[in-house]
């Protein structure tokens, strides 16, 4: 058995799933959430990453489409390893389709060359 | 010096405040901090923008969106209000000196900061390793600081709650989010993609009642409190831990508002404003977390443009009608903003309001003269989560007694 809060909407509807029965979802959008969360469950990154000559010692960054939740770890640590340069703008590419996904890290603003 | 429109604080609210004020008058940005965008800076998650741009963006995208407007505005970073008088004159305090700037109006846009240990009274040593949600934030985020590897969190707001999976992320621990009240304080969405993600336990009706460690913090004891909130000895254990972070609310940042002697809201904290954000002094305006605590940034957006657009109105001669009219908040509603109907000549009024209890199949309703005159229907209804109820101006321009309430569809 496992236990779901449905996010699609404020409701959070409790779902629980055993076996092929899906139970407790209000609405078929609960249903499409769990299925989808039970098959491949997917996630947007946020982190910083280390940058030089900037305002700051530390840039922001995103993933620029959701990557598989059990890649999360994995992706972090690759990314504890990456150190950029000022000037970057907003949606700079960072770091091009990590771990094999298509996806690839974003800077989440920008910053200038102190 | 002089200008139209004076706005405090470069955060989400003076941001959008500024844009809409330089439409129609010279305006000018006072911010204490080195830079734009207030606290969307160091909130490097996604979430912001859903309702403005339709998307999920993280913090700082959201806050670029608005610094790229900036042109023609006249931004003073680095730069703190002291004081402001009722007939608009400030006293400021930057690098280069304290000087006095006079406005035409005033936006009040200083956001809003956190409760600390201070204000929840936690028995224990003093040691290191104690920080705020947003504190903590900063330090991760911004300056790079890890700031330990076993973390306990007390409160389950937003703030604690993203707290708790940027942690995870980091490489730490995160030992158990405890929350006093028998209800999460955050967003279902951040607890179930903060935690049930990362199998964070969170503990509901626990606090923390002992913090121990001399130097570095080396646990806390939490304890299962009663119906009143008051801690249950038998259920009393140590969780060994080297940092807390605390999450336990904010409140909106009224110093300046206080003194020069607006009317505040009990219950919200913030000062009273009618449906244009005026305060209770004319031409000084607010917007934002100033007025009340926000779930999200765009419900700030827009009541900053609001402001902004009233507050250069004003800068600009317009006079309007005062008929200081009461919004009530009747069955199930806890507060109301705005707390006042002047009678403003405004095509649409959105009405924000927190219910003090859950409520599912329920109905939000606008009383005009004690009749309903707005009806609009909500699966659910939950004290965390701000409702809205937008109504056509001239519903509410004469009306003599105006309420808003809950109630539970028959």
């Amino acid at each position: 058995m496992r236990k779901f809060i449905c996010i699609q909407c404020p409701l959070g509807c409790e779902i629980i799933v055993e076996g092929e029965r899906i139970e407790g979802n209000k609405c078929p959008r609960g249903k499409e959430y769990v299925m989808q969360e039970m098959k491949n469950p997917k996630r947007v990154l946020t982190t910083t990453v280390f940058i030089e000559n900037a305002i700051h010692p530390m840039l922001p960054v995103r993933s620029n489409g959701e990557v598989p939740k059990e890649l999360l770890k994995e992706c972090m640590k690759i990314l504890a390893g990456v150190k950029v340069k000022a000037p970057v703008k907003k949606g700079d590419v960072i770091y091009k389709n990590i771990l094999n996904t298509g996806i690839d890290i974003i800077a989440s603003r920008s910053m200038e060359r102190k | 010096m002089k200008t139209d429109v004076a706005i405090i604080g470069g955060g989400p609210a003076g941001l959008a405040a500024a844009i809409e004020a330089k439409k129609h008058a010279k305006v000018t940005l006072i911010e204490r901090n080195e830079e734009l965008g207030g606290i969307l800076q160091q909130c490097i998650h996604h979430g912001f923008g859903n309702f403005i741009f339709g998307e999920a963006l993280t913090g700082p995208e959201y806050a670029e969106h608005f610094i790229e407007q900036m042109e023609g505005i006249d931004v003073m970073l680095n730069t703190t209000v002291l004081e402001i008088d009722k007939n608009k004159r400030m006293l400021l305090s930057s690098p280069d000196g304290v000087f006095e700037m006079e406005a035409k109006a005033i936006i009040l846009a200083m956001g809003c900061r956190e409760r600390t240990r201070t204000q929840i009274f936690i028995p224990g040593t003093r040691p290191a390793g104690i920080y705020t949600a947003g504190t903590a934030q900063r330090l991760i985020n911004i300056e790079g600081v890890m700031l330990g590897k076993h973390v306990v969190i007390l409160g389950s707001g937003d703030v604690g709650l993203i707290m708790a999976r940027r942690f995870t992320l980091e490489g730490a621990k995160v030992e158990g989010v405890y929350e006093i009240m028998p209800k999460p304080g955050g967003l279902t969405r951040n607890i179930v993609q903060c935690l049930y993600d990362f199998d964070i336990p969170l503990h509901l009706s626990h606090t923390i009642v002992e913090i121990v460690g001399k130097r570095r913090v080396e646990g806390v004891f939490v304890a299962k409190v009663d119906e009143n909130f008051k801690p249950i000895e038998e259920t009393k254990r140590f969780v060994p831990c080297d940092t807390l972070i605390l999450a336990v609310g904010l409140i909106p940042e009224n110093e300046l508002t206080k003194k020069i002697g607006i009317e505040l809201d009990d219950i919200t904290a913030g000062p009273v404003v009618d449906e244009g954000m005026e305060t209770s002094i004319e031409g000084i305006f607010a917007c934002g977390n100033v007025v009340h605590v926000h779930d999200l940034v765009d419900d700030v957006s827009f009541s900053a443009i609001i402001a902004g657009r009233e507050a250069a109105k004003y800068a600009n001669g317009r006079k309007i009608k005062r008929r200081k009219i009461k919004v009530k908040a009747g069955e199930n509603v806890r507060y109301v903003v705005p707390q006042i109907i002047n009678g403003r000549d405004m095509e649409e009024i959105t009405f924000y309001f927190r219910v003090k209890k859950e409520m599912e199949n329920v109905v939000t309703r606008l009383l005009v003269d004690g009749e309903v005159r707005k009806e609009k229907r909500e699966l659910i209804v939950k004290p965390p989560e701000m409702v809205r109820l937008k109504v056509k101006g001239d519903l509410v321009m004469n009306a003599n007694s105006i309420s808003i309430e809950v109630k539970k569809v028959a």
